[in-house]
């Protein structure tokens, strides 16, 4: 039997640049910075006054009980993937739920939970600490909510894989799909990690921008000024779909998830390889996967976090295995790095770009490193038709993940 | 305090935690059957009680609250 085909039918997202996909694209698009300094009271002692916040709240979407239950990271995975299921059009399409699974991830779960509750317990002891704590920190959270609200019987599961959790979460739905445990996999990440602790501990490892006077262009991918990744919060969420159960029900398909590739490095818990060999290897294997020739993978959404060492040794990681054609783009640069969501958010965009045949803007490249030898959409979107695109993600502990959509 | 003033201020609490209509709160209604609260909600309701009320409702008595009414009984011997 011939392994079966998946196509994307719904999409759903809330970010920095907008509470759903529609404007989150147009702000893309019009190359818009959802970077803003952080003016809460407890910003003000730390190194890194910066952050990419929700452009809606999640307290405006969803309902004021329901959010008491619901860490911020598994309130916003559920308003994106309501979102992608409505846009699916599956609400009323007769699915079977045991064919039907979850895969949503987060890079670091409910933080903001365990600390507000941990405050609680310090100032008024055990009684006063919230029942709901554990099923709000618990890291299979935000899948577990999805899973409930859609009423998926398959499986749902949580990857974790820092950075790379959104792509990983998008490769493993393809993997249920192939196998034939699911027809339809609600797949994507979701994080909201914008506390003083989490900041604190990237901001020792160094690995953030302190550009605080400059919100809007301290996340600068490929350019020499660059400083390190602005934090962001937000979720993604597709709908993966075999094929022909997408055709049988007329779904409106917007690209194919043709193939993925995952690699560890085995090398270190935080620094990438020194020459890109895990992130060159899942390269790769995805376009492998994908069965498409390298010339047509005409766009890639990089990774590329805006630190100093990672965005050049992606761009070696791209000559090696797929050529110098590709035209790239960084949507961090106006979105912040969005941990485990990056993945499922860039794949959003990556799909978007081959539907419309246009590359959403690197904002900030005013000054290219040397090292620059791709070509990338600086500054302004680019129009390009795109028969295959790919979207990488790297997370700590040396996970690399690729994807390649193709246009249908 | 008056069976009708903590009746409404269970129905304060209940709203906040639960959303429970506070019309729908009655001293024969059950808390799970009736109002539809959850254990968990049903810890933060007693949490909360304790507070407004001034009383310590013990876990071991919190399973013959079944009722609103039941609630009611207790907190007023208690208060």
């Amino acid at each position: 039997m011939s392994r079966p085909d998946v196509v994307v039918t719904g999409l759903g997202a809330t970010t920095p640049l907008g509470g759903d996909v529609a404007s989150t694209w147009d702000a893309m698009l019009a190359g818009r910075s959802g970077v803003s300094a952080l003016t809460q009271e407890w910003a003000a002692q730390l190194p890194v006054r910066i952050a990419a916040q929700l452009a809606v709240d999640p307290s405006t979407v969803l309902d004021r009980v329901k959010l008491r239950r619901l860490d911020r990271s598994e309130a916003i995975a559920l308003v994106a993937a309501q979102q992608a299921w409505a846009d699916a059009g599956l609400a009323d399409s007769g699915l079977d739920p045991e064919r039907l699974a979850v895969s949503v991830g987060s890079g670091i779960g409910g933080a903001t939970t365990l600390l507000a509750q941990d405050d609680i317990l310090e100032a008024s002891g055990p009684r006063r600490v919230s029942p709901h704590t554990v099923p709000m920190l618990m890291p299979n959270g935000p899948a577990a909510w999805v899973g409930l609200e859609l009423g998926a019987k398959a499986g749902v599961h949580s990857v974790a894989s820092a950075c790379a959790t959104g792509a990983e979460a998008i490769a493993l739905g393809l993997d249920i799909i192939r196998s034939g445990r699911a027809d339809v996999v609600v797949a994507g990440g979701t994080e909201a990690v914008i506390h003083p602790l989490p900041i604190a501990g990237f901001a020792s490892m160094r690995a953030m921008s302190t550009r605080n006077d400059e919100p809007e262009k301290a996340s600068r991918p490929w350019d020499k000024g660059r400083d390190g990744f602005v934090l962001g919060e937000g979720a993604g969420v597709v709908v993966l779909e075999r094929a022909e159960h997408a055709a049988a029900r007329g779904a409106r398909v917007y690209a194919r998830l043709a193939g993925a590739g995952i690699t560890s490095d085995a090398y270190d818990i935080v620094q990438p390889h020194a020459e890109g060999e895990g992130a060159i290897r899942a390269i790769a294997k995805a376009v492998a996967d994908a069965d498409v020739a390298k010339t047509d993978i005409r766009h890639v959404n990089a990774h590329a976090t805006s630190t100093p060492v990672g965005d050049m040794l992606e761009i070696g990681a791209l000559h090696k295995a797929v050529g110098d054609h590709p035209l790239l783009t960084a949507t961090k640069s106006m979105t912040g790095h969005l941990l485990g969501a990056a993945g499922a958010l860039e794949s959003i965009a990556t799909i978007l770009a081959i539907r419309d045949g246009v590359v959403p803007p690197t904002i900030n490249l005013d000054d290219p490193d040397e090292g620059l030898s791709l070509e990338v959409a600086a500054h302004k979107a680019r129009h390009l038709e795109i028969p295959a695109a790919l979207n990488n993600a790297f997370g700590f502990g040396g996970h690399n993940v690729a994807l390649v959509f193709t246009r249908v | 305090m008056t069976r009708d003033e903590i009746t409404a201020g269970l129905a304060e609490i209940l709203e906040e935690v639960a959303g429970v209509n506070p019309d729908d709160v009655a001293e024969g209604k059950s808390f799970t059957d009736d109002l539809d609260v959850d254990s968990l909600s049903m810890v933060e309701v007693v949490v909360a009680a304790e507070e407004k009320f001034g009383v310590k409702i013990p876990d071991n008595e919190v399973q013959n609250l079944k009722t609103v009414g039941d609630a009611v009984s207790y907190i007023a011997a208690q208060s």
